[in-house]
């Protein structure tokens, strides 16, 4: 469908999706049922090659075939550590104890990410297909999805979906009347950030506290109640079948060489075309952000873009030619993690922005070591002096200081990775920071300790609008009189910007 | 539904509901309705419940059916029409104040609103 279609006898044409540049460099595996059919019924599933991937491998194929396959893809988990998921099954497969529990990390967190969500509640099935198969694949009977309560819609049709399932034979005993079954529940979490560590995952499963545990034993020896367990992410479980079906050769066509297959995005802040997006990996930030994105809103400038979530790092405008993929992120000096992107434009500080990720994270840890618990907060600290004009000169180097210990000595990924937006924006952006402990001003002009709001006397009508609309009651002045704000009563809010008429109000 | 017990019995089912969807294809005007979490969060609810107002109002029976997010959040709420034997041609931002014009001029009349259309589905997706 490469043509435009012709709609109508009156020639009239609308272009096909495959034309419109939202969707022109995109290639849809794991989302390609998402939008096209109803989640609540297995029949449209079944109907576009649903559980075939399944009845192949329990039918025609050995765990070990399937798991050679796998590593022949070389799928790369999708939750962010990147860790080849063929291997994983293998480690799984190789433990001896008994039972095994495949575990699904629904449990996404991530500010601003939906890439998770949108194919739970899109197409659950094919997050229980990838499941089931790797359930035959390690030797498991039984499976948990850990998906937080903020995501009521995505638990409904993962309920109606294990409930079709059962009732076709796709889930329960002898599955497809094989010797295969196989039995998936659903543990809804409570929405901590760390739980979604895949060891203060099981924790939680467990009916514990959420806190993750030093890593080995790897929960392929010891995870779920110290049995071999399989994790991975919503991502590339939804992509399993589709490599069963089509072959390792087909999956590792797409993409680059180290990172095959494609990346799914959730593309959000300050562009023209926010959404959920797949591509190839290797694809440009550039591309996504321009072509797929449709550029910078309001024809602003770009800054910078914020990849992995609140745990990696965002990359400046000379970067944006970075191929989308692990290894290369990583070298620019950010992280693939789940899927977040978020695109900033110029009127966004640096400082501001880390600081937000930064209080994300350290809200978010769960105490249990203290280079997280006591770091987070430090650096919090540290941030929020040099944000309100409060910055000493030798913070630069107290927040490498904490950083590298943080990352050094952390139990887990959020400890070790909570230091990750500020070590980028530090290391790209130095000048802002720079600007906002030596000079003391924000060059965004965000920072609301740093910036006072001033009228521009040539252009103040004295309306009176901006002193009526002002809750601080900063504005004083008469009528067709130039106005004065009080800049020890402003509190920065920009209501005065936003209602005046005459531009006559400026930010320094 | 009784349980699906080989894999013949799956590709049977499977071809099955393959002609199931091309026939209500060929003879059903189609309406789908984004309603993941993005959709609704841009008002999928009350644009459906319009949806299915204006039908009642003009005696018309299309099937209403819901699907999750295709990744154009921005466009969101989205509303696909698929005439019988017609592509299935998406709307974006549809308020429920846009659906009578959209049953009027495209499904009654025929002739997509274009100054409100996004693309057409491809039928290999």
């Amino acid at each position: 469908m490469e043509s435009p279609v012709e709609t109508q006898p009156n020639q009239v044409t609308i272009p096909s999706y495959t034309d419109l540049p939202f969707y022109r460099k995109q290639v849809r595996i794991a989302l390609r049922n998402c939008g096209i059919i109803n989640p609540e019924r297995i029949e449209e599933y079944i109907a576009r090659g649903g559980y075939l991937a399944l009845a192949k491998a329990i039918t025609e194929m050995t765990p070990d075939e399937v798991i050679s396959i796998m590593k022949d893809s070389k799928l790369r988990g999708r939750g962010g550590a990147g860790f080849v998921t063929g291997i994983k099954w293998e480690f799984a497969r190789r433990s001896m104890a008994k039972p095994k529990y495949v575990i699904c990390n629904a449990d996404e967190g991530d500010p601003g990410a939906f890439m998770d969500r949108s194919i739970l509640e899109g197409d659950p099935h094919s997050v229980i297909e990838g499941m089931a198969i790797a359930a035959y694949a390690i030797g498991s009977e039984e499976g948990y999805i850990y998906c937080r309560a903020e995501y009521p819609l995505a638990i409904a049709h993962l309920k109606i979906a294990i409930q079709q399932a059962r009732e076709f034979g796709f889930l329960g005993k002898n599955i497809l009347g094989t010797d295969f079954s196989f039995d998936l529940y659903i543990k809804e979490g409570a929405g901590a950030f760390v739980c979604g560590e895949e060891t203060a995952l099981m924790a939680s499963i467990e009916g514990r506290r959420g806190e993750p545990r030093p890593r080995p034993p790897f929960p392929a020896v010891s995870g779920l109640w110290n049995k071999p367990s399989n994790v991975n992410n919503v991502k590339s479980y939804a992509m399993a079948p589709q490599i069963i079906l089509n072959g390792a050769e087909w999956f590792a066509s797409i993409g680059t060489e180290n990172s095959p297959g494609t990346a799914i995005f959730a593309l959000t802040g300050k562009v023209n075309n926010t959404g959920l997006i797949e591509v190839p990996m290797g694809t440009t930030l550039r591309e996504i952000i321009y072509d797929i994105g449709g550029g910078i809103l309001g024809g602003k400038q770009f800054k910078a873009v914020q990849t992995g979530g609140p745990l990696g790092g965002c990359l400046p405008v000379e970067a944006l030619d970075t191929p989308v993929d692990f290894d290369s992120l990583v070298q620019a000096g950010a992280t693939m993690g789940s899927g977040g992107m978020i695109v900033v434009d110029e009127d966004t500080c640096m400082v501001e922005f880390a600081k937000y990720f930064l209080t994300f994270a350290s809200a978010e840890s769960c105490g249990k070591c203290v280079p997280c618990r006591i770091g987070g907060r430090r650096l919090l600290e540290v941030l929020t002096r040099i944000s309100k004009g409060e910055g000493k000169p030798e913070d630069l180097d107290e927040i490498e200081y904490i950083s590298r210990n943080m990352k050094e000595a952390s139990l887990c990924a959020l400890g070790q990775l909570t230091p990750g937006p500020v070590m980028a924006s530090l290391r790209f952006f130095r000048s802002e920071y720079e600007a906002h402990i030596y000079d003391k001003k924000c060059p965004a002009k965000v920072c609301r300790g740093l910036i006072t709001y001033k009228v521009i006397e040539e252009n103040c009508t004295g309306c009176m609008v901006c002193k009526r609309n002002c809750p601080a009651g900063a504005i004083s002045g008469e009528k067709r009189q130039v106005h004065y704000i009080d800049p020890n009563i402003c509190e920065r809010c920009g209501i005065c910007i936003e209602v005046c008429k005459f531009d006559a109000i400026m930010v320094e | 539904m009784a349980k699906i017990e080989s894999v013949e019995a799956l590709k049977a089912f499977q071809q099955q509901q393959q002609q199931a969807h091309e026939q209500a294809r060929q003879e059903k005007v189609v309406i789908y309705v984004g309603a993941g979490t993005c959709g609704l969060a841009a008002g999928a609810g009350e644009t459906m419940e319009q949806i299915e107002l204006e039908l009642g109002k003009r005696n018309l029976t299309a099937e209403i059916t819901t699907v999750g997010c295709i990744g154009m959040c921005v466009r969101e709420p989205l509303v696909d029409v698929q005439l019988p034997n017609q592509p299935r041609i998406t709307y974006g931002n549809v308020k429920p104040d846009m659906v009578a014009r959209i049953i009027d001029e495209h499904i009654i009349g025929g002739k997509p609103v274009l100054e409100w259309v996004v693309g057409v589905v491809p039928q290999d997706w």
